[in-house]
């Protein structure tokens, strides 16, 4: 590792750390109140699914709509080991099982759904993500429609603040490797990748497992935060909201996806005195973003500290994403 | 005579009740430089898109030569074939257009090239040393096709006789066998042709590679090409050196027409 990278990942480190260090400071000062920490907290779990989500949809250029399922079994998988193991230990545990879980159904699902492509595709991922859903109304250990409720709470924002940077660097690091280069072209050329001894079938599968495994990190976040589960939460509007989150940032941009996390999150809370009038806005600012930006805020580029900084030009590596 | 690296025995490929390919048998030897010519319609884009595994034989075989014995590639997906050595490029230029010219010779290298994902995801300091490795030999690549002012242009950017040959330079370095250029002139001025007709001899002298070339422009053909097969409504027509095919009257008609 050159001076370069040191100085350079040294300096996103201090920015993740001044962004911790605001969110502490503001709570002491109470300007961040209970309200805004549930904010910051579902915000970050938005990030976690989003980030999973643009690997899949912006880098391979697979479009899924499957997500939730993805979320809603690592929910239940955390819910059903944190109510029978409740100790930290319990919830660590039932995180991993949850992407075990998930990464093994998205790999069953995926092999054969992945040869599809475009709106076929999105329709049998969408077809997917309801198998899970109604298998989880009908199992009997996941307690039916109504769900499970008082989960033991381990979530808090230093949690997901620190899963969220860690999705970011995961995906990232992977993007930015032989892997993702071929990820990438995969998306820019099937026939030509594949031309070139590119396994294209694998190189999906990779990516759309790692999506599916941020999705169940996610939702077990979220059974955890939220304290109950149940089938409702994981219906075609939670994969279209996860979805909305990676449009407007820019497909293919994982900067983007954090920026727009955070700004709706945001807009949420700034929307929620204009009662009713809230999904109007809400919608109107959607119609106005895809009008004057139909790529996304940031298009297919990152924000680069790099070029803000020390723009050394001619470097091949761009900027690294960040949480917030 | 050098032994055949290629070789097909009665290809044949049925689309619905046409058979754009009719029992075809042709074969490419060690470092030969094989031209494909014939009308337009006659199938030779449909052969090499049997050849490089894009399209599956109705019947007949593929067989390539690996190390010292054959093996049928038939029921091969392309990027096995690939990986077997087999390169190809694109009628219309298919170059990863959002990617830089270094990248697009990267991604060529991947499928030789094993894996590190877990020194990727810590960067460890032998990912750094890894990474700037393959940069430096995708360099050395582009240099030999005086390609590195442009390495960090994207794809896209590139004008048009410089795609093309993008698009070759990445073929090459998936370090191939045998080479399939399919029309790599279609659509170039007469200088560019020409500098094009140098790069193919330059390729064949330097890289020791099996070429075979589907092309119109006649004179790049002639220029080229040790051997021709003439393809007409999906067969055969002709096999010769370039003077034997220019004076085979089997060809002529063909391409002109009965006289009369």
């Amino acid at each position: 590792m050159d001076k370069a990278h040191i100085k350079y990942t040294l300096s996103w480190a201090t920015l993740t750390l001044m962004i911790i260090i605001l969110i502490f400071v503001m709570t002491m000062f109470g300007i961040i109140g209970p309200y805004g920490m549930t904010t910051i907290v579902l915000i970050g779990i938005n990030l976690i699914a989003a980030v999973g989500l643009n690997l899949v949809i912006g880098m391979s250029g697979q479009f899924s709509l499957g997500h939730a399922g993805f979320m809603a079994i690592g929910a239940y998988a955390t819910a059903l080991i944190v109510t029978s193991v409740p100790t930290i230990f319990g919830f660590i545990i039932s995180l991993f099982v949850g992407a075990i879980l998930s990464g093994i159904v998205a790999l069953i699902v995926g092999i054969p759904t992945l040869r599809l492509r475009g709106d076929y595709l999105a329709i049998a991922t969408l077809g997917v993500s309801e198998i899970i859903r109604i298998l989880i109304m009908n199992f009997k250990i996941t307690r039916g429609p109504a769900g499970i409720f008082a989960i033991p709470a381990f979530v808090n924002w230093q949690v997901v603040f620190g899963l969220g940077v860690l999705s970011i660097i995961i995906v990232v690091n992977l993007v930015r490797s032989p892997t993702g280069r071929a990820i990438i072209a995969v998306r820019d050329n099937e026939i030509a990748a594949e031309s070139l001894g590119i396994n294209t079938t694998k190189y999906k599968v990779i990516a759309f497992v790692l999506g599916a495994i941020l999705a169940a990190i996610a939702g077990g976040l979220r059974a955890s935060f939220i304290q109950s589960v149940s089938p409702q939460d994981f219906t075609f509007m939670q994969s279209i909201t996860i979805l909305i989150i990676v449009v407007l940032g820019g497909i293919g941009s994982i900067s983007g996806t954090v920026l727009t996390a955070v700004a709706l999150g945001i807009l949420d809370v700034v929307l929620q005195n204009f009662g009713s009038l809230r999904m109007v806005v809400y919608a109107v600012v959607l119609i106005i973003v895809m009008l004057f930006r139909p790529q996304g805020l940031l298009g297919r580029s990152e924000f680069s500290l790099k070029k803000m900084l020390f723009d050394s030009g001619g470097d091949h590596d761009k900027g690294r994403s960040k949480d917030a | 005579m050098t032994k055949a690296v290629l070789k097909t025995r009665e290809l044949s490929v049925k689309f619905g009740g046409v058979t754009a390919v009719n029992k075809v048998t042709i074969e490419a030897h060690e470092n030969e430089l094989v031209g494909l010519i014939g009308p337009n319609g006659a199938g030779k884009t449909t052969l090499f898109n049997l050849l490089t595994g894009v399209y599956k034989p109705t019947s007949g075989e593929v067989v390539i030569d690996d190390g010292d014995q054959l093996v049928n590639i038939n029921q091969l997906p392309p990027y096995k074939r690939a990986q077997l050595g087999i390169a190809r490029t694109f009628q219309n230029i298919r170059l990863f257009k959002s990617r830089t010219v270094v990248e697009n010779v990267l991604i060529a290298m991947t499928a030789k090239n094993r894996p590190y994902v877990v020194q990727a995801m810590l960067r460890t300091p032998s990912f750094y040393k890894k990474e700037a490795q393959n940069r430096e030999k995708a360099l050395s690549l582009l240099e030999i096709f005086g390609m590195t002012n442009v390495a960090d242009e994207l794809a896209n950017n590139l004008p048009y006789g410089q795609q093309r040959r993008l698009e070759i330079v990445r073929a090459l370095a998936t370090t191939p066998k045998i080479l399939f250029l399919d029309e790599p002139a279609a659509g170039m001025n007469p200088q560019e042709t020409q500098a094009l007709t140098e790069l193919i001899k330059q390729i064949q002298v330097q890289f020791k590679i099996t070429i075979v070339l589907i092309e119109h422009d006649m004179n790049l053909v002639m220029a080229v090409s040790e051997r021709l097969y003439v393809l007409e409504y999906g067969k055969v027509l002709a096999t010769g050196t370039p003077k034997e095919i220019q004076n085979n009257p089997a060809v002529i008609k063909a391409y002109l027409g009965e006289e009369g």
